[in-house]
């Protein structure tokens, strides 16, 4: 078992972080790299990110979204408990260079992949500027580290709660007009980082993104996490998660994710359905 | 001699009951039930003890076949078992899937005139027993040697090679990446040919003799080869088998409901998504299913389709019949199950809906032209012959290559052009020293039975290695 020694809810509960003793993969992992996880005998292998590891403690960390049944299950561990299995670093890990100035965009619990890439570039001796963005101001996460690992930070909301009122492609715009960027890594929401690689791609600016299709085994045996890049078929968990941006096909990644939408949804009614029966 | 043999086929080859195909192409429960005691032992008189006996020699790891089934002809069971394991380590595994056809049964000499002796049946028969009665001797094991061997990959050949130092006295342990051990026993071929109960019961006897095994433990990620030796280990094996999926590269291959035959039967065995949602993951369950291919991972796919609610399930080849690569009994049960065959037709692009749905597959009529260099007739394409075949789940199972994970991050390990280790034919060293490899990580996509003969080689020469030296 990997015993959960840290846990904390954000966005008004509606995301979860957890700290998980996997002392291996601590010592192995970097930023980019993501884990797989199984909580009980029945589950799910749910790929997360690490947002987080400690080496010396042997720790590493999760933060997800709780969006359906496995997710759900994930939320009701508590400190103590733990995963039945976890499995990683997999993924390549991103490759941090310094290539001057360079913009982290993110959106909803995509901040939580993209703040160890955005202290990695800045640590590699980048000038960071990072904007993240959420529906409302609860639904915020991780400002203050963002804050910590750039040198700038932009905060934007959809319904302007906070700070500027609107998409992260808007203060994108202004802040590629206004610099000379050498590279974006945008990860979010699909249809975020298509936006962003749409108007990246207009600036002629390199741009990363992380893809998030649906995996099993996350080691390049079964060919469900396939993407198209530049046309070609790539395995998401052997030759991503991150790839160039403009040669990503969102569109057949958005229509991938759903493939098991009406499963997942009796799924996850079922367990919520188990939950209250149980209360 | 020909006298014996004419009373001695007068007893008919005996039948293994079986669940009937309309009942059994509903559940997942296994189709052969198995032999009783007393049908054992007559079909054990069927043999003729030949002195010469030709099975034997068609046995890849050289099973004493005419000694087992003697002592089952005389109803001692536990010295039948006791004689087998001596050679083959997994006989319920064994006499459930290995192509008997096309080795001992296909040279045995009373299938010369009629029906061959049911090796596989037999085998298969005195494991059960074993394990069901527990009344077997376990083999004694050699004094502790001190030395410590990492066996990579926890399928057949990793098992072998597991069982065979353990009982030599070295310390093994299993690195598995998948969370569960077994690799294409438990995530591949399905619980109605191979109950995984009994694969685990396998593996629970390696760690009764001391094999520790390590689930979750993608080695090339998790921990390097070069950790393991700085870990104290002495020998490493290599056992990862052929896990790289091969789609088609025709037009319309990502659609949602085409999925490689890896992630299909991945989904349904290990996941158990036949069970959703009492299990979590869930798995395309189509209406029309296609299954290219006609090997045995195609067989298991189009007779899953079946099991999980499929109207039609059909397979499509670009070859015929002469050449269907899969074990004669899958095709028969497929066929007696209800799977169609489509033979001579090749795929050439998928159709979808506005959802990314595919909703159908555009095939090519073929003829036979001349043998090509694996001597089957070369499929030629007829040209105008497309037409379109219906289906909302199209598995692909056209074969598997190497996965590169372990290897690309090993730079001093050598690799033929197709990726696969070079390793020696006779001993499975591999370029780098303590290293072995076996399996179809060596030889691509081949048999249970082939896995374990590399890893019964390498275990003897990791075990002349730790005692005597590189
Ligand atoms: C490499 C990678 C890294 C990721 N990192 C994070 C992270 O750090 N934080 C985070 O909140 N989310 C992350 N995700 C997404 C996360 O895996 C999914 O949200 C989760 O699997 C949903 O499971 P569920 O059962 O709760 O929801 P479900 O109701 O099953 O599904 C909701 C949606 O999640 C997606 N999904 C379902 N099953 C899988 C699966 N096995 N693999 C991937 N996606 C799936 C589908 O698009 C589905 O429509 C990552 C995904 C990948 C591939
Ligand atoms: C669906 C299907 C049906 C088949 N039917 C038959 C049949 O009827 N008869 C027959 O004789 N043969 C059959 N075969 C072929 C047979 O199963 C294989 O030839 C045999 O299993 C190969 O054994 P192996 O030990 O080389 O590896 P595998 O059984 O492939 O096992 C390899 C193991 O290594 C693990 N692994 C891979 N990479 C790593 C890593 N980096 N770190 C740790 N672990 C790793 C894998 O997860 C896996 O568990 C079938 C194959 C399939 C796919
Ligand atoms: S060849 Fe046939 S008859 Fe002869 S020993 Fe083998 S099984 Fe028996
Ligand atoms: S998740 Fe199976 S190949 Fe990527």
């Amino acid at each position: 078992m990997f015993k959960i020694v840290g846990r904390e809810e954000m966005a008004n509960g509606t995301v979860v972080l957890n700290e998980i003793e996997a002392p291996l993969i601590a010592k192995k992992a970097k930023p980019g790299q993501f884990v797989i996880l199984k909580a009980t005998e029945t589950g799910e292998r749910i790929p997360l990110t690490m947002a987080d590891t400690d080496p010396e403690k042997g720790t590493i960390t999760i933060i997800y979204m709780v969006v359906g049944k496995s997710t759900a299950l994930f939320k009701s561990l508590k400190v103590e408990d733990g995963y039945l299995d976890v499995i990683g670093p997999l993924g390549k890990p991103t490759h941090l260079e310094n290539v001057g100035n360079v913009v982290c965009v993110g959106g909803g619990t995509g901040v939580a992949v993209l703040h160890p890439i955005t202290r990695g570039l800045k640590q590699a001796g980048n000038n960071v500027i990072s904007i993240i963005g959420a529906r409302n101001k609860g639904l915020l996460i991780l400002e203050e580290q963002m804050k910590a690992a750039s040198h700038k930070l932009y905060v934007c909301t959809d319904d302007g709660s906070y700070g500027h009122h609107g998409f992260v492609t808007d203060v994108l715009k202004d802040v590629l007009t206004k610099n000379d960027i050498k590279l974006v890594v945008g990860i979010g929401p699909v249809p975020m980082m298509k936006f962003v690689c749409k108007m990246t791609k207009d600036f002629n600016v390199k741009t990363l993104v992380s893809l998030n299709p649906i995996m099993i085994d996350g080691t390049g045996m079964c060919g469900g996490c396939r993407v198209s890049i530049g046309g070609k078929t790539q395995f998401a968990c052997v030759d991503g998660p991150e790839f160039d941006g403009h040669q990503v096909d969102f569109d057949e990644l958005m229509l991938r994710l759903q493939a098991y939408t009406e499963d997942e949804k009796a799924s996850h009614d079922e367990y919520c359905n188990l939950k209250k029966e149980k209360a | 001699m020909a006298e014996i043999a004419e009373k001695k086929e007068k007893i008919p080859r005996q039948s293994m009951p079986e669940q009937a195909a309309k009942v059994r192409a509903k559940n997942f429960e296994e189709v052969p039930t198995g032999y009783s005691p007393e049908v054992a032992m007559i079909e054990a008189k069927r043999c003729l003890q030949c002195k010469k006996p030709a099975c034997v020699e068609g046995c890849p790891v050289g099973v004493d076949i005419p000694g087992f089934i003697g002592h089952i002809r005389d109803g001692k069971f536990e010295q039948a078992i006791s004689l087998i394991w001596k050679r083959n380590g997994l006989p319920a595994v064994c006499g459930r899937v290995c192509p008997q056809e096309l080795q001992c049964e296909g040279l045995c000499i009373v299938g010369k005139k009629g029906e061959p002796v049911a090796i596989g049946n037999l085998e298969r028969f005195a494991a059960d027993y074993a394990r069901k009665s527990g009344e077997c001797e376990l083999p004694v094991k050699a004094e502790p040697t001190g030395k410590k061997v990492a066996v990579v990959g926890s399928g057949p050949s990793g098992l072998t090679v597991a069982g065979d130092l353990a009982l030599k006295g070295h310390e093994v342990t299993i690195f598995e990446a998948f969370h569960k051990p077994g690799g294409v026993l438990v995530y591949g071929i399905p619980e109605f040919r191979l109950p995984k109960e009994i694969v685990f019961a396998e593996v629970e006897g390696l760690e009764t003799l001391g094999v520790k095994l390590e689930c979750n433990a993608v080695v090339g990620r998790t921990v390097s080869l070069d950790e393991l030796f700085e870990q104290g280990y002495d020998a490493i094996f290599l056992g990862v088998g052929a896990g790289l999926p091969t789609f088609l590269n025709i037009p319309g291959e990502n659609l949602i409901g085409i999925l490689s035959a890896n992630e299909y039967l991945t989904r349904s065995n290990l996941m158990k998504a036949y069970l959703f949602p009492k299990y979590d993951t869930p798995v395309v369950r189509g209406k029309n299913v296609i299954t290219l291919g006609a090997g045995n991972v195609a067989m298991d796919s189009a007779r899953t389709a079946l099991r999980l609610g499929a109207q039609s399930s059909r397979i499509v080849y670009r070859r015929s019949r002469q050449e269907v690569p899969a074990r004669g009994a899958e095709v028969h049960h497929a066929e007696e199950e209800g799977v169609e065959f489509h033979f001579l037709t090749s795929p050439v692009e998928f159709k979808g809906n506005e959802k990314g749905r595919v909703t159908g597959m555009v095939g090519l009529k073929m003829e036979l032209g001349e043998p090509d260099s694996s001597g089957r007739r070369r499929p030629i394409a007829i040209k105008g012959s497309e037409f379109e075949l219906e289906c909302d789940l199209a598995i692909i199972a056209v074969g598997a290559g190497a996965n590169p994970l372990l290897t690309q991050s090993t730079k001093d390990l050598e690799l033929n052009k197709w990726g696969y280790i070079v390793a020696d034919e006779a001993t499975g060293k591999t370029s780098k020293k303590g290293v072995w490899a076996g399996g179809d990580i060596v030889t691509g996509s081949a048999t249970v039975i082939l896995a374990m003969g590399a890893g019964r080689q390498a275990a003897d020469s990791i075990h002349d290695y730790l005692t005597r030296g590189w």
